[in-house]
């Protein structure tokens, strides 16, 4: 089957030439839940270099360690061996240059939307003046200036996620990661939060990988589409998205979408499996017993 | 809120009880040496607290609950804490915490008016231990309940030990270690009772000794436990507002 030589890749979109560093760069990750005193792979052996201010998508088939990876990058998990860098630094713990959106919100129920977007700044020992103006910016970013002083029971469950959004770019990442972030909302209100979200993008030029289980919205949104293999996770391809930027929904070239899509789609093949079947609305005809694992 | 629907049910509930006590003592003709009406009973409450009996005694109580019930509650929680937070801690301790739990703390009051003698500081160290145990354990419960998803997110912030605590688990653990004070506060007020039984100078408990005993003023009984039980309605009331201050606003 075939696989992309991933790291020769550049999206041609945003690349401003050469620059200094990678966002990110993966070398021989490794990650392993311990299970009953041995180690369970979950990722298994990833190289990867994600240029700065590209948007990257992870697909890959349920439980393949999308949101583990996440969380290594993040520096929430140690990984077994390899290395992380951001920006030509490792990682080495819980790190203020990658901001983490986790699939649900996350909110502190007790804290108003301000006080919850200003809760890594009062963790980073920022002052009272310097936390009410980046507060206040970053509320007005995610259109939630109004509702500062609401708390996350007041707040629908987009604007909620779009504190959660707001408290991850609070303390300027150059990195920002996340996680299913739209996976709970409705489609009407995912691909309003889409074009959202790439606007954002374009606004805070940060670099962004997000996991998703839509084609269609790895399409949308992405430079790259990157398709990992079931347990342990692997690069199975690493797809170019070549359509021109800002992208809006109804202005895109149907024809590049669809043979685009359709690429993932042949690289997914293998390793599918139910509940991303469904979740992509494409059941294929004959499942192949092998995997396409290079 | 105080409104018109909370106020007139209790009311009329009381208006009734004293009614049947009225009536109970008319009807069986019962002596005040055995149960004196509610009339009485008033009397010799408002007689009480004018002349000077009453007040003493309160001042005594009070300290020792008012002692006893913070350092009761602090190493509660500290205990608490620790245990929810330390495998090894919790390990070591939690076998001892249940069989001193099932070991009646009144038990202990004759052993500590032994060692302590029968002041407030012994006083208030019975009603320290019987606040400990249900502060200790609705911490641990409400410490380990503390969703895990919000702590993940706060160390992606890096937050300190202290942070944790005072940002994160402290507000979330809350209402479960209220909960704990609100059956500690209870307790305090039976265990300063209780303690003062076994020795003391002054105390509601030594007056309802008094008045059982030497002095033989049954009225001056019931008036003593109308004042304990408002003492007990007061404190439980300042937990619950104190609660109510830090309950998160529902949808």
């Amino acid at each position: 089957m075939s696989s992309e030589s991933g790291r020769a890749n550049r999206e041609p979109g945003s690349a401003t030439g050469a620059g200094p560093a990678p966002a990110i760069r993966l070398e021989g990750v490794r990650f392993a839940f311990p299970v009953d005193g041995h180690h369970t792979d979950v990722i298994g052996g990833l190289d990867l270099e994600i240029a700065p201010r590209s948007i990257v998508a992870l697909v890959g088939p349920n439980g393949c360690g999308k949101s583990t990876l996440l969380r290594v990058i993040a520096g929430l998990l140690p990984a077994r061996t390899g290395s992380v860098e951001v920006e030509g630094r490792p990682v080495a713990g819980p790190d203020s240059r990658v901001g983490l959106v986790f699939q649900e919100p996350r909110l502190l129920p007790w804290r108003t939307a301000f006080a919850n977007v200003a809760f890594p700044l009062e963790v980073a020992g920022r002052d009272r003046a310097a936390r009410e103006r980046r507060v206040t910016d970053l509320l007005g970013l995610v259109g939630l200036r109004d509702w500062s002083r609401a708390r996350p029971a007041e707040l629908s469950g987009g604007m909620r996620q779009r504190v959660a959004i707001a408290r991850a770019l609070a303390l300027e990442p150059a990195v920002l990661l996340l996680d299913e972030p739209f996976s709970a909302l409705d489609a009407l209100t995912r691909e309003r939060f889409n074009v959202e979200l790439l606007r954002l993008w374009e606004r805070i030029g940060a670099t962004i990988v997000l996991v998703t289980h839509s084609i269609a919205e790895a399409v949308f949104l992405a430079d790259r589409v990157l398709v990992l293999s079931p347990r342990p996770a692997q690069l199975v391809a690493d797809v170019v998205v070549n359509l021109p930027r800002p992208r809006r929904p109804g202005d895109l070239d149907a024809a590049a979408v669809t043979r685009t899509a359709a690429e993932i789609r042949a690289h997914l093949e293998g390793a599918t499996d139910d509940a991303f079947a469904i979740a992509t609305g494409d059941v294929p005809a004959h499942p192949q017993p092998e995997q396409a694992i290079p | 809120m105080i409104t018109r629907d909370r106020v007139v049910p209790p009311l009329l509930a009381l208006a009734a009880f004293l009614t049947g006590w009225q009536l109970l003592v008319i009807v069986g003709s019962y002596p005040t040496f055995i149960l004196p009406g509610p009339i009485v009973v008033g009397q010799k409450f408002v007689a009480a607290w004018t002349d000077g009996t009453m007040a003493p005694h309160v001042v005594t109580t009070l300290a020792e609950i008012g002692l006893g019930f913070v350092a009761g509650a602090v190493a509660g929680m500290l205990t608490g804490y620790v245990l929810a937070r330390s495998r090894l801690a919790n390990r070591v301790a939690s076998p001892y915490l249940v069989a001193a739990q099932a070991v009646p703390i009144l038990a202990l009051a004759p052993l500590m008016a032994l060692w302590f003698g029968s002041g407030l500081f012994a006083h208030a160290v019975i009603v320290a231990l019987i606040v400990f145990f249900p502060v200790a354990i609705s911490t641990v419960v409400a410490v380990q309940g503390v969703d895990r998803r919000l702590l993940e997110m706060a160390r992606s912030y890096r937050v300190t030990r202290g942070q944790r605590l005072r940002m994160v688990e402290l507000p979330a653990a809350l209402p479960g270690i209220l909960g704990g004070l609100r059956i500690g506060v209870t307790l305090s007020v039976v265990g300063a009772i209780v303690a003062e039984w076994t020795g003391g100078e002054t105390g509601l408990g030594v007056l309802i000794n008094l008045a059982r005993g030497s002095l033989f003023d049954i009225p001056l009984l019931f008036a003593t436990l109308l004042t304990i039980a408002l003492i007990g309605v007061a404190l439980y009331s300042v937990v619950v507002l104190v609660e109510r201050h830090y309950a998160i606003p529902a949808a």
